[in-house]
């Protein structure tokens, strides 16, 4: 067999082993809990591809076989068109009849033999095969360049973009008009949200509540509003004033990115809730009793300011570090005083800063969940009223993917409006030289604005911070404040029985999944991130920019839809994952995965492409430049995707929301559902813990890699006085 | 006195010294260049020119009026940065009124003003365009327009054509240098490349590592370097050591140093040009010397010859070149040979 049919062989014969000593469908209790040999001839359940073939009347099945084979056959022979063809028809042919097989599972009446099963981990090893064979035909047949490996990146990222974000999201979201009958109408799903629960304007002239979609719009504005401005204030503090508030603005920037976005809600109880400090003092002081006036708009928004602000901080910073000095100190040889510059000068060029922000604020706030659900009170918004139709009495799939529908829209407009911006004018950035420039210090009103405005909040985060950790240590918060250990151990409790240790608390389960499962997804992610990254980057083919989109929608689209679409579309066969850890683990994945391919590309950039080449010229294979010279440079990247792709899902909470069940909890949905208990202390302990275990883990990861540096780096060593 | 006067000027960045001690005139409508290595602290003298950076020590005047406290919207100062730093969400027309707005000019009064600015760098047409849109000339331009449209009293220029094509440069300088005369500017002018000094200057201040080296007018420079950064900065120099006897007459071998010198008897340091030598037959009379190589660039011939006080590079402009070998007399010319000091 020649060597450049090696890969072709190596797969065919991947594909052959699973068929024959893989389970086909799933096995309920796990791959390990078979009794090899036996379990794969004799159970019609967990019989492998082979014994389905022979003793199970899949006849259909004999085909994969075929198709595998004729892979095999073929890499005996030279590259040629022939040798193409039949890899493309044997390979996507085999794919699809196992599809076809998968249709015939999906319609077997609910009483047939095996109608429960959907496919396992023998299906997918030979569609993967299957696949990998038709990707090397293509490339056989002249497609990305003849390069086989490009070719199998390629056409693995593909389908499993369209079946797992296509897809369900399309069906998800199709539930919508699914009217009663099961037939599929557009009237249905325009019945089901044309009501005024989601319309309605009566809370401009009466009392009564607006609808939920007037309500989170209404919402997302203030909220990108806010964030934006105190975002705004923040950077110009750190890099515009020599006050210590610059230092300890930068110390907090790492804060909200390991805390789960519902401790800001769950820690402005403490200070507004019922029993919080501000109503005691109020009863105290002014015999005011206490009520629950902060449940509501104001609230939610203060909520979000608290979680989002430092989003908008971040994207600020790159902006505002990023500008030219040279443009302000221009302007002041031009006549123009400090403040006239700033009117003038800075602003405006800081405006396409601004307006990303604005918009990735507006984004946040509309697909915040963990919030809403503990500080909204009655007002109801469109993530939590989705989850509402689903969870509790009502189980309407329609109306849910109705309403998600409003709130996908939304959202994909808000996006698609971000990206545009984004792409066209970037104003007077830094082109890397180095520069003489220093940059133009705060003028007065602004420094007002800034002492005001951005000190007394950062100083309000740091308490909040505090309570949110103190509350987890003592008896009741609002009326003893004891300090105990009580919750704490109730939690995490570990004891020692029959020389063993056992872990008791009870927030070991869910903890012990959550990693286990962040962790998984965060190596799938980071691996997956950078094939794509480099598939995109390096690579122009027909399909980039429908491959690059679909990966989008999934970041674009709420945490809610997604989490929904995967529910709806994934509890029955073929592909029947939920209640699974399965599920979870591809949602936190394709979650995160465009960001992790975003810092792919924006680290592949960055490396001249010649690299690639100059390895090519001297007789590597694509594979292994991929592993011996753009692994290498792309450490930081790699290590900064892992680190993202984990934290996010240890602290989110919006998409799993669906997902989880007793045996996958997982700690933040169990965080809040303590905390809606009343159960604040556990609640608070859990989350300070996470917090914690989440920072060290950053500094672990980065201590472990070495200096990942998210942001490169061209500061100017000093700043201009303003004021002379 | 009018124009600007630098005293004793001095700046410290943490442990580094940018410049010290740095003093020179500029007399109103001259031009002088600030000439100099990378580092040398020209740069920091501009900028503190400019007030973008505050002195630690030292007065700067202009037009007699001591500058040195005064922040740089007040100093009418005009700067031009090497990279033109155009305003980029603002127009070619919109640029050039900024400093008219900031300093609430009358619209008809700024707009009237920016008009004729634009048609003196011969712009006229582009009012409307944005930066992004012009050329590396066309920008120039721009700045130099913006940065006049007050009429200020000093005009500086960062390294004008170091972002140019080197075949503009030429053009590009020559066009500076006119409506420099034209408008009769007090320009200083900085630079790292010393043919585009010698060319446009009516005065030239040599910086190195922070202080003034020398400051002259261009012929002094070149034909008259005190010390030998002077004499190789400037231009190609051979420096040799020659002997001044006791009647003050210099001897660079068999060759006598002409012009005058205040060289002390003694051994001393003398500068050579490749363009002073003078080839001629072996026979004739100088320093002897034989050809080591030589190297056709078109304008002339490069030799470098092997004599008794070391090897020697010359540039001759004759068409017959002489081989490898060759035995050649040199002597001296009347340009481009001087006596260092120190």
């Amino acid at each position: 067999m020649k060597a450049v049919n090696r890969a072709i062989a190596g797969w065919a014969l991947a594909g052959i082993a699973a068929f024959l000593f893989l389970p086909w469908f799933t096995v309920a209790d796990g791959l390990f809990s078979l009794a090899v040999p036996g379990a794969l001839i004799a159970d019609y359940e967990t019989a492998s591809g082979a014994w389905q073939v022979l003793l199970y009347r899949k006849p259909e099945l004999l085909a994969v076989l075929a198709a595998l084979l004729a892979g095999l056959l073929v890499a005996r022979r030279d590259p040629s068109r022939a040798q193409a063809w039949l890899l493309i028809a044997a390979g996507f042919g085999g794919a699809f009849t196992v599809f076809l097989s998968g249709l015939g599972l999906a319609t077997l009446p609910p009483t047939a033999a095996g109608a429960h099963l959907s496919f396992g981990w023998g299906a997918t090893v030979v569609v993967a095969a299957l696949l990998v064979q038709g990707s090397f035909g293509l490339a056989r047949a002249g497609a990305f360049r003849g390069d086989l490996f490009t070719s199998a990146v390629a056409v693995i990222s593909a389908c499993v973009l369209l079946v797992f974000v296509a897809y369900p999201l399309a069906r998800g979201l199709g539930a919508a008009f699914v009217d009663d009958a099961g037939g599929w109408r557009v009237s249905a799903g325009l019945a089901r949200v044309a009501n005024e629960r989601v319309w309605s304007l009566a809370c401009l002239s009466s009392g009564s509540p607006c609808g939920v979609a007037w309500n989170t719009l209404f919402l997302a504005l203030l909220s990108a509003a806010g964030t934006t401005l105190m975002g705004t204030l923040l950077a110009l503090a750190e890099f515009r004033s020599n006050w210590r508030l610059g230092k300890a603005v930068r110390l907090l920037t790492p804060l909200p990115f390991v805390t789960p976005p519902f401790v800001a809600g769950l820690a402005l109880i403490l200070v507004f809730g019922r029993s919080g400090f501000v109503n005691q003092l109020l009863e105290l002081l002014f015999g005011i009793s206490p009520s629950r006036w902060f449940y509501g708009l104001f609230g939610l928004w203060l909520a979000q300011m608290f979680a989002f602000a430092p989003v908008a901080y971040l994207i600020m910073r790159g902006v505002v570090q990023g500008m030219n000095p040279a443009l302000e100190e221009v302007a002041r040889t031009l006549r123009a005083s400090p403040q006239y510059t700033y009117r003038r000068i800075t602003l405006p060029l800081l405006a396409p800063g601004l307006a990303n922000a604005f918009l990735v604020g507006f984004l946040e706030s509309v697909s915040d969940f963990g919030n809403p659900i503990i500080v909204s009170g009655q007002y109801g918004v469109l993530s939590t009223e989705i989850f509402f139709a689903i969870v509790g009495a009502q189980f309407d799939q329609g109306r849910a993917a109705a309403l998600a529908w409003i709130l996908a829209l939304l959202a994909l407009a808000v996006f698609t409006l971000q990206r545009v911006l984004l792409g066209s004018r970037s104003y007077a950035v830094l082109d890397g030289t180095a520069h003489a420039s220093a940059p133009l210090g705060l003028p007065s009103p602004w420094k007002h604005a800034v002492l005001v405005l951005a000190a007394p909040w950062l100083v309000f985060t740091v308490c909040l911070y505090a309570f949110a950790i103190s509350a987890g240590f003592v008896e009741v918060w609002g009326r003893d404040y004891t300090p105990t250990l009580r919750h704490f151990s109730r939690a995490f409790e570990v004891t020692f029985s029959d020389g063993r240790w056992d872990l008791t608390g009870l927030a070991w389960h869910s903890l012990q999944i959550t990693l286990k499962l962040a962790a998984i997804a965060a190596v799938l992610t980071a691996t997956a991130g950078l094939l794509m990254a480099w598939l995109l980057e390096r690579n122009r083919f027909v399909g980039r920019a429908a491959i690059e989109l679909v990966a989008l929608a999934a970041f674009a689209v709420p945490g809610t839809v997604l989490g929904l679409s995967y529910t709806l579309v994934f509890n029955t066969p073929p592909i029947e994952l939920t209640g699974t850890g399965v599920i979870i683990v591809l949602c936190f994945m394709f979650r995160n995965l465009p960001v992790s391919v975003g810092m792919g590309s924006a680290a592949l950039r960055q490396i001249d492409a010649s690299l690639d080449e100059a390895s090519r010229v001297l007789g590597a294979s694509t594979a292994g430049t991929i592993r011996h010279v753009v692994v290498p440079l792309l450490r930081p990247a790699i290590a900064s995707s892992f680190i993202y792709s984990f934290v996010r899902s240890m602290t989110t909470v919006s998409a799993v929301v669906f997902l989880v069940t007793a045996e996958t909890e997982l700690a933040t949905t169990f965080i809040i559902g303590r905390a809606g208990q009343g159960e604040y202390g556990i609640a608070f302990a859990y989350s300070a813990a996470l917090i914690v275990l989440m920072s060290v883990s950053v500094a672990a990861i980065q201590w472990l890699v070495g200096e990942t540096r998210l942001v490169r780096a061209t500061r100017p060593t000093h700043f201009a006085q303003a004021a002379q | 006195m009018n124009g600007l006067a630098i005293r004793g000027l001095g700046k410290r960045y943490g442990g580094v010294l940018a410049a010290s001690d740095v003093s020179f005139d500029v007399p109103e409508g001259s031009l002088t260049t600030l000439l100099g290595p990378s580092g040398c602290g020209k740069t920091t003298v501009l900028r503190l020119v400019a007030g973008l950076e505050t002195p630690g020590n030292g007065s700067i005047h202009v037009g007699g009026r001591d500058i040195t406290a005064l922040a740089p919207e007040h100093r009418n100062v005009g700067l031009v940065f090497q990279s033109y730093a155009l305003f980029p969400h603002l127009t070619v027309e919109q640029n050039i009124l900024f400093s008219m707005q900031a300093a609430s000019c009358s619209e008809a009064e700024a707009r009237s003003r920016a008009q004729a600015a634009l048609e003196m760098v011969g712009l006229a047409g582009l009012a409307h365009r944005r930066a992004p849109e012009l050329s590396g000339g066309q920008q120039q331009r721009v700045a130099l327009a913006r940065a006049l449209a007050l009429a200020p009293a000093v005009l500086l220029l960062d390294e004008p054509l170091s972002n140019v094509d080197a075949r503009l440069r030429r053009s590009l300088r020559e066009e500076i240098r006119a409506l420099q005369r034209r408008l009769r500017l007090t320009v200083v002018y900085v630079t790292h490349d010393q043919h585009e000094a010698l060319a446009v200057s009516d005065q030239i201040v040599l910086m190195h590592e922070g202080r003034v080296v020398q400051c002259g007018s261009p012929e002094e420079l070149y034909e008259r370097p005190r010390t030998e950064f002077v004499a190789a900065f400037m231009g190609e120099a051979g420096v040799f050591d020659a002997v001044c006897t006791a009647d003050r007459r210099v001897w660079l071998g068999p060759l006598e140093v002409a012009g005058n010198h205040a060289a002390q008897p003694g051994p001393v340091r003398v500068a050579v040009r490749p363009e002073a030598w003078r080839l001629g037959p072996a026979t004739a009379s100088g320093l002897a010397g034989s050809v080591l190589r030589h190297t056709y660039v078109g304008r002339a011939i490069e030799y470098i010859l092997a004599t008794p006080i070391g090897p020697v590079l010359a540039f001759s402009p004759h068409t017959a070149a002489l081989d490898t070998g060759a035995p050649v007399s040199l002597s001296l010319g009347q340009h481009g040979v001087c006596v260092l000091r120190s």
